[in-house]
Parts: C-alpha cells; sequence; structure tokens
C-alpha cells in the first residue's frame, strides 16, 4: 500500500464577486485551484510535482496537509483518513506530515529565537521536557549543518541558505515520515541550492523519509525525483517514472516544458517547441482539454471534451486525445 | 558544511533591541522622553514636591501674581487663582490626573482593541463582521460629544471619565490589530506553525502579537496625548473631574473669567498640558521612526 | 567587431551601518558591436550593480568610487547629469527583472511608450497631430516587434492588464523605442515560467539579430547564458573572476567557482550520482582583505592564494583570476 494516497483531491476559492457583477446578478466565480487530482507516494520515494506558476501545485500540497481545506476529494496516510480526521486526531497526524517552504525569510517568525522555533513541535505535541526539548532542538541543529551555539540567534542573523536550514530543521524534529517540500531551492542561489538539495537527500536516505517535491524547475525535478507528476491549471496531465517521462514525454505539454528548458554544454539534441500565449486564468478555465489554446496538435474534440487519463506504460499514464496518434511535438521541431 | 555556518552573524542582537538603540540616538525624542519623566514623577510624588496644599483657599491671596510680578510672592511661584489656591500646587497634582486617566485609558482601550482585533483578522467571517461594524459605528460618532454624552449620562467621577473615554478609544488600536493580523497571517510561518499543530491560540499570541505589537505601540503613544486632551476638554467643560481635585482642564476653565486681569491662571495649567501632549507625540513619532519598518529607510 | 562599451576599473562602493562595502571592485569589461556578454553571479555578485553604474543610476548611498566607462567614445563618468539622461534611454537601455515595478502602474503602455520618444528622438515631425501619428505608429510597430498580438488596443491598456510575460516584453518593447546601441537585460527571465522565459529569450536574441544591437544579459542562470550569449563574464563578490567564449568556458572552466557553478547545478543527466556543491558561502563584503575572494570555499587553495590575484591570460580571448588556472586547464 502507498504511504501516501490522494484520490480527486479538489480544492476551489470562490472569488469575490465584483460590484459590477453583483448587480447584473451573475453568480459567484470559482477558482478551481486544484481540480480532481490523483495520486499515490510509495514509502521512500521522491514524486516530483512540477508545474508553472499559478498551476496549483503548491495549494495541492497545502490541500494533502489539510493546511487549506480541501473542498472534495480524499487523502489517505498510512491507512487513515486525513480529510475525514477530527481537530484533535489532525494535530497528531502533523507529526507525521511535514512541509518545507519557498520563502526562507517568511517562514520563520522573526521575533522568535531559533531554538524556539525549531523546537516549536516538541512543546505543541508535548515530546520532550524543556531541558530535553534543547538538547534535541540542538542536536537537529548539528544533523542539518548549523552549530548548537546559533540555538539563540534569530532568523535575521542567518543568510538564506541557513534559514532554509532552520526550516529543514524545524520540519524534521518531530521525526515525520512524509515531508512535503514546496519549492524549498528555489529562491536560493546556484551554490546554495545544490547544498540543500545534497542535504534533503542525504537526510531522505539517512532517515527513511518519504518526500513529495514540488518544483518549477525541471532540471532539479529531474535530478532527484524517482517518479514524477506533471501539474497544469489545477490537472495531473502525466505521471510516471522519471525516466519513461523525461525520455518519451507523451502529453503535449510536458513536451513545450521539456524543450524549454535551457541546456548546458551539449547542443540541443531536441528541436524546441514554441508554445503559443500564456497560461489561461483559472478563473475562467478553457473548456474541454484546458491545454488546447496553446496546444499545437488540438483539433475540434480536444476543445469540448476532457480527456481520460490513460495508461502509456508501466505505470506511465497521461491525460490527452491524441495519445494513439503516436505524435510528438519533439519529432516535428526537430 | 559547519564552515557555511561561521561565517556571516550580521549582529547578536535582536530586532527590538536595534530599533531601541535607533531610538535612543534621537536627540529630540530623548528630551522628549526626559520632559515626559519629569511630568511622572511630579505626579507620583506630587505631596513631595508640591510647595502648598493644593485645595487650601485663602481669599486674601485671590488672584495673586506670580513670584517675579509686581505684589507676587515666591512662596507661591505661579500665583493663585480666584479662590487663592497656588496654582504650581494645582499643575503639579493636576498631572497626577491627566496621566493617570491617559495611561488608564490607553491601557485598558489597547487591551480590548487587542482582543477585538486579533479575533477579528484571524477568525474573520462573521467575527470579524460584527467587530468591524461596531467599530465602523464608533467612528461615525465625534468623539467629544460622544464622551459629553456618556458622562451626562453616567454622572461624573474619575472611573467614569475613564470609561467614557475607553469606550471609543479601543477602536483605534483594534482596527491597527486587524489589519496587522490580516496581513501577518497569511504568511508562511504561520502557516508552518499551523503544519507543525499549533492552536488558534498559539498562533495569536506566540506567532502573530510579537510581530504585530510595534505599531501598536507606536499609535497608543499617539494616542494618549489625544486622551489627555479630550480629558482636559471634558475637564474644561465641568464634566470632568469634579471639584476641587486639581485637573489641568479644569484649571484653565476656571481662569477663563479673568483672562483679562489674571492671565496666569489659565497660562499655566494650559501650558503643562502643551508641553505634555507635545512631549508624547514627538517621542510616539521617533518610537514610530524607529519601530515601525514602514517608516524607516 | 569594434568595441562599444569599455569599463576599466570600475569601483562601485556603498556606504552602510556596517561600513564600505565595495559592491563592485575593479571591474573591467568589453561589449563589442553587436555581440551578446552573459553576466552571470550569484546574488551580492556585483553584477546588477555593475550595470547600474554603467547607467549612472546607482542610488545613494551607493556611489562610483573610481574606474572609466567609455561607450562609443566618451567618458560617461565625466558627463554631466543632463548629457547622461539624453543617453539613458536612446543610446543605452536597460530592462528591470520585476516589469510590474518598473512600469508605471498609473500610465498606459502607450504614454509609457510616448514619453520615451519624446524626450529622446530629435526625428520626430514638429506638427502636432503628424507628431501623435508618428509616435502611434512607431508604438504599434515596437510591441509588434516583441510579438504582442492587436497592439492598437494594446497600446491603451494599462500594466496590470497583461501577464508576467507580456509586461516583460513590453519593458522590452519600451527600451527598444529609441534603437538603442546597448540593451542591458537584467534578469529578464527570472519571475517568468520556463515556457514564457524561453519565449522571451529567444525574443531577445531575435531582435538583437535584426537591429544589431549589442546585449548584457545579466542571469544567475548559466543554461540561459550557454544558449544565448556569445561571451560570457562570470563574476564573484564584486569581482570578475572568468571570461571568455561561452562555449570555451563552460567546456573547460579555468576558475574553480566557475567550476564549481556548473557543477553543483542539478541535471537529469546526474541522476544518482551525488551533485557536488561548493562549500560555505559569498564572504561579507565588508572590510575584505586584498587576496583570492574565493579561496575560503575553494578545493584548490593553497597558501600562496593569500594574495590579491589579477586577471591572468588563460586561452584565446580568455582570462581568469586564479594562480592555479594551469591546473585546470
Amino acid at each position: 500500500m502507498s504511504l501516501l494516497e490522494v484520490t480527486d483531491l479538489s480544492k476551489h476559492y470562490a472569488g469575490r464577486p465584483s460590484l459590477g457583477d453583483r448587480l447584473s446578478g451573475k453568480r459567484r466565480t470559482l477558482v478551481r485551484a486544484v481540480n480532481g487530482v490523483s495520486l499515490a507516494v510509495e514509502r521512500g520515494e521522491i514524486l516530483g510535482l512540477i508545474g508553472e506558476s499559478g498551476c496549483g501545485k503548491s495549494t495541492l500540497g497545502r490541500a494533502i496537509l489539510r493546511l487549506h481545506e480541501p473542498t472534495d476529494g480524499r487523502v489517505v496516510f498510512d491507512g487513515t483518513d486525513v480529510t475525514a480526521l477530527p481537530a484533535p486526531e489532525l494535530k497528531a497526524m502533523r507529526r507525521r506530515m511535514q512541509i518545507i517552504f519557498q520563502d526562507p525569510y517568511a517562514s520563520l517568525n522573526p521575533r522568535r529565537t531559533v531554538a524556539e522555533i525549531v523546537g516549536l513541535p516538541l512543546a505543541l505535541h508535548g515530546l520532550a521536557s524543556r531541558e530535553e526539548a534543547r538538547a534535541v532542538t540542538a542536536r537537529v541543529l548539528e544533523r542539518v549543518g548549523l552549530r548548537a551555539a546559533q540555538l539563540d540567534r534569530y532568523p535575521h542573523q542567518f543568510s538564506g541558505g541557513q534559514r532554509q536550514r532552520i526550516g529543514i530543521a524545524r520540519a524534521l524534529v518531530s521525526n515525520p515520515e512524509f515531508i512535503v517540500c514546496d519549492e524549498p531551492v528555489s529562491a536560493l542561489d546556484v551554490s546554495i541550492q545544490a547544498q540543500i538539495i545534497a542535504l534533503l537527500l542525504e537526510l531522505k536516505r539517512d532517515l527513511g523519509l518519504t518526500y513529495l517535491f514540488i518544483s518549477h524547475d525541471i532540471s532539479v525535478i529531474g535530478y532527484l525525483s524517482d517518479r514524477v507528476a506533471v501539474m497544469y491549471l489545477g490537472e495531473i496531465v502525466e505521471t510516471g517514472p522519471v525516466a519513461a517521462v523525461l525520455d518519451n514525454p507523451r502529453h503535449p505539454y510536458t513536451q513545450s516544458l521539456l524543450s524549454a528548458v535551457p541546456e548546458i554544454g551539449t547542443k540541443r539534441a531536441r528541436g524546441r517547441v514554441r508554445l503559443q500565449g500564456d497560461l489561461p486564468s483559472p478563473l475562467n478555465p478553457p473548456p474541454g482539454c484546458k491545454f488546447h489554446t496553446r496546444c499545437p496538435l488540438a483539433v475540434a474534440a480536444c476543445r469540448t471534451l476532457a480527456p481520460e487519463t490513460r495508461t502509456v506504460g508501466p505505470g506511465h499514464s497521461a491525460a490527452c486525445h491524441r495519445l494513439d496518434e503516436g505524435l510528438s511535438l519533439l519529432e516535428g521541431a526537430r | 558544511m559547519t564552515d557555511a555556518t561561521l561565517a556571516a552573524a550580521p549582529s547578536a542582537e535582536s530586532l527590538f533591541r536595534r530599533n531601541l538603540r535607533d531610538f535612543r540616538r534621537n536627540r529630540l525624542a530623548m528630551a522628549s522622553v526626559a520632559v515626559i519623566l519629569i511630568f511622572v514623577l511630579m505626579a507620583v510624588a506630587a505631596p513631595l514636591i508640591a510647595p502648598q496644599d493644593p485645595n487650601e483657599t485663602d481669599l486674601f491671596r485671590r488672584l495673586q501674581p506670580p513670584g517675579w510680578a509686581e505684589g507676587g510672592d515666591w512662596a507661591f511661584p505661579l500665583g493663585c487663582d480666584a479662590l487663592g489656591r497656588d496654582i504650581l500646587s494645582r499643575i503639579i497634582y493636576g498631572a497626577r490626573i491627566s496621566i493617570f486617566i491617559g495611561a488608564a485609558v490607553i491601557f485598558l482601550a489597547t487591551g480590548v482593541g487587542i482582543l477585538a482585533g486579533l479575533a477579528a483578522g484571524y477568525f474573520r467571517g462573521w467575527v470579524d463582521v460584527v467587530i468591524s461594524r461596531v467599530v465602523d459605528i464608533l467612528l461615525g460618532f465625534p468623539y467629544l460629544i460622544f464622551a459629553i454624552g456618556l458622562m451626562a449620562m453616567m454622572g461624573p467621577g474619575l472611573l467614569n471619565i475613564v470609561l467614557a473615554l475607553a469606550y471609543k478609544e479601543w477602536v483605534i488600536p483594534c482596527r491597527v490589530v486587524r489589519g496587522e493580523t490580516l496581513a501577518v497571517r497569511e504568511l508562511e510561518y504561520v502557516e508552518a506553525a499551523r503544519a507543525l499543530g499549533a492552536g488558534p491560540r498559539h498562533i495569536m499570541w506566540r506567532e502573530i502579537l510579537p510581530n504585530i505589537l510595534s505599531p501598536v505601540i507606536v499609535v497608543s503613544t499617539i494616542r494618549m496625548a489625544h486622551v489627555i486632551i479630550l480629558e482636559a476638554s471634558l475637564s474644561f467643560l465641568g464634566l470632568g473631574v469634579q471639584p476641587p481635585t486639581a485637573s489641568w482642564g479644569s484649571m484653565v476653565s476656571d481662569g477663563r473669567a479673568f483672562i483679562l486681569e489674571a492671565w496666569w491662571v489659565s497660562t499655566f495649567p494650559g501650558l503643562a498640558i502643551l508641553l505634555l501632549v507635545l512631549a508624547i507625540n514627538v517621542a510616539s513619532q521617533a518610537l514610530r521612526d524607529a519601530f515601525d519598518p514602514r517608516f524607516s529607510e | 567587431m569594434t568595441v562599444l562599451l569599455e569599463v576599466t576599473s570600475l569601483r562601485t562602493e556603498f556606504a552602510t551601518r556596517a561600513g564600505l562595502v565595495r559592491a563592485v571592485d575593479g571591474v573591467s569589461l568589453q561589449v563589442r558591436r553587436g555581440e551578446c556578454l552573459g553576466v552571470v553571479g550569484e546574488s551580492g555578485s556585483g553584477k546588477s550593480v555593475t550595470f547600474t553604474s554603467v547607467m549612472g543610476l546607482v542610488r545613494s548611498p551607493g556611489k562610483v568610487a573610481a574606474g572609466t566607462i567609455f561607450f562609443d567614445g566618451r567618458d560617461l563618468c565625466q558627463l554631466s547629469s543632463e548629457e547622461m539622461r539624453a543617453i539613458r534611454g536612446r543610446d543605452i537601455a536597460m530592462t528591470m527583472q520585476d516589469a510590474l515595478t518598473a512600469l508605471n502602474p498609473a500610465l498606459t503602455v502607450g504614454e509609457q511608450m510616448a514619453e520615451v520618444m519624446v524626450a529622446h528622438d530629435e526625428t520626430l515631425p514638429a506638427g502636432r497631430a503628424a507628431r501623435r501619428s508618428a509616435i502611434r505608429e512607431r508604438s504599434v510597430e515596437m510591441l509588434g516587434l516583441v510579438g504582442i498580438p492587436s497592439p492598437e488596443t494594446r497600446l491603451r491598456q494599462y500594466p496590470h492588464e497583461f501577464s508576467g510575460g507580456m509586461r516583460q516584453r513590453i519593458m522590452i518593447a519600451i527600451a527598444l523605442t529609441c534603437r538603442p546601441k546597448l540593451l542591458i537585460a537584467d534578469e529578464p527571465t527570472t519571475a517568468l515560467d520556463v515556457t514564457i522565459q524561453a519565449q522571451v529569450l529567444e525574443l531577445i536574441t531575435d531582435i538583437r539579430a535584426r537591429l544589431g544591437m549589442a546585449v548584457v544579459l545579466i542571469t544567475h542562470d548559466l543554461g540561459v547564458v550557454a544558449e544565448h550569449c556569445d561571451r560570457v563574464m562570470v563574476m564573484y563578490a564584486g569581482q570578475v573572476v572568468e571570461e571568455g567564449p561561452t562555449a570555451a568556458v563552460i567546456e573547460r572552466p579555468r576558475h574553480p567557482y566557475t567550476r564549481g557553478l556548473l557543477a553543483s547545478i542539478p541535471r537529469p543527466a546526474l541522476r544518482g550520482q551525488r551533485i557536488e556543491p561548493i562549500m560555505g558561502q559569498v564572504p561579507d563584503l565588508v572590510g575584505l582583505p586584498p587576496q583570492c575572494r574565493f579561496h575560503s570555499r575553494c578545493p584548490m587553495a593553497r597558501p600562496e592564494c593569500l594574495v590579491a590575484v589579477p586577471m591572468l591570460p588563460a586561452g584565446p580571448g580568455r582570462q581568469a583570476r586564479c594562480l592555479r588556472l594551469e591546473d585546470l586547464a
């Protein structure tokens, strides 16, 4: 059984109707940030979740942890339905499911010391007495590459990379099994980014952790994930083992995403797919396949009918009407 | 890897201490703080420093001029009022009323305002609607008229003045707290606390409040000056502290009738009000510059 | 190709609370006509400050303390602020990373483009009506050039009505209105999604070829440089540490920092292998001793590295600031 199983998860936000809309009696607008997403994460693996800004990947991560209450669907963690848990049990569950945030500045309370920030889960869950908490916190801090002597410092006394280490320590201190990494390296400089990635991989190996790794950076996802899920406008368009998705992407969106990444050294092996236009607004998503407005392969059916997710290889599936025709944007552009 | 952590430790002081140091560097602000401290000291030690009994009347000293003027007596340095009471002693005792009422009102109002503002900003929904509407309604009344009405209803008395002023004053910190809370509650560290299993109590008191306290303190200080003026206005109108207790507002009022022949009766308590309010305003301005990051460069 | 921009020993300093920060310390560089120079560095490397110095836009408490900046034969440091203003926008244009804050939210796109033309273009016709239609025609042309559909209607819209990628294009269009000889693009794609990023970069490359202007592309992304730049200049802690033809530098970096930077980029091809991050972090720029600035993080550092290292020749058209560059050949 998978450690985490997400079934048909949706998160919709009611948009505020403008005065004009209200006067003309229009209905409330609905932002479908996450729309019927299903995915599974196996124990000990890294599932990379990739997508552009506004595709709902961060919302999905937060809905799984119930930081944003899901509108619909189920999240089952280690056999327990998280979506149905009452508050006290949910609190207990939070020890086992953690999150690392993108912004190393906004995610640490500037008025609290490192000891207070990292030790918070111990206090909240009564995991350790005061003196023990300090010792545990110091140990975790050293585990992530900081020093115990820095316990009583404030966040502003650290650099971005060090702050991200503090955020990682906070997520680790309650011994979780599963961590949502929400763009943990996107705000960091290249050399620091590599340090944090190396640390996250090392921790995963040593502590047997499972990650849902959210990123917009295909290089990062491709480097560290075991499996990949590609998200577009609130839906998963393709999932599969990292090698299959990267080497043989089947959804035209995945193909265009891969071809857009600038490469170093090797002269571009693949052609470049030029996508037309911008990401449509999730307030007013196109009907049918949501990608059809930008898809060079779109046909009449794509404009009206949402494609079903189909298996295209071992553990590899995609949602596109034109899968069978064996078309590839990359072929055409070569 | 620990090498990474050895470098760069900008300064081993908290944000608060750094702000405090900025504040201390401002000379005008420090002078204002000194003035405020003198007034507070005067209020506390009034019986020890007042040269005369503030309520002792003597019709032979009626409207006696200040010590340096002709017909003055240095035993009564700022002169006497229509009942022959020593003005300096009455100003010293009056400081007690002004400062006590100012502090009590602000303390009460800030406490209530923080509670209401945090609740409105954190829970939002109907809690916010109810609190915000009450705030809007209270803001709709002119302050002084509102206080006059309340005083007329409740009758005079020190406690009633405090209540009459606090009734409306809490909306000011409440609005500040609500706005700041709305902004801070969306920050990732609040979300992080929730992800760790923290409940609303912890989040409001430990995560949000410490981060919004600076603007609240700044606003409360500014408002304190305002409250002192309001108290003086109420006393001036005869709705404040009742005679014979000395209050700056009623002293100014007492002197009104003799303003031409005995200017000192109104002028000195008026100057006391001016000096204290000015000092508080300057200090709060500097406090804002030092503590509120939006005003610092 | 002749030299368009030549900066020599530029030093830009910021007086901060903690002390004097030399954000740019002895930077020399050349941009030739029509070429694309990539400037790579992490935050705090001085890559942006170098070019705000060239533009004469360093804000207080910063100031250009030393050096010469020759552009098209004139020393920009000797110009009055009046003369400098005439050059900015007309001969050298700069686009900012954050298009939303760099555009004026209260003016339409058309008005902002007109402003630049009115300020700089002496060839505009004198008559009011003729002038207006000329400006309009030119604005439509520029928006079309950067690939904005239906430019006539778009001219009347405000910045917030455009998406992030569109705003970046508009900023480029505004920068290009007076056909500058040099376009400085400061992190033009950092705030954008990959698919949009590719569009904008191709646009810049395309326009460069068509207008024959030189481009300086400031970025932290070596991948972007590899695909779009003729030459690359790597900066670290306020200094240039390596420069040369892009392909050569990326294939065989001669400075350990460049090498470390390349090795620390995660790539799908490196799956399962450990990436080698550069240890430690950028030194504090206050009170740096005159020695190799990278030595504390350098795996190849030796005692003799504790001296001020000059740029040394490292092959055809290449230089690197490392005493051990021969060992990296």
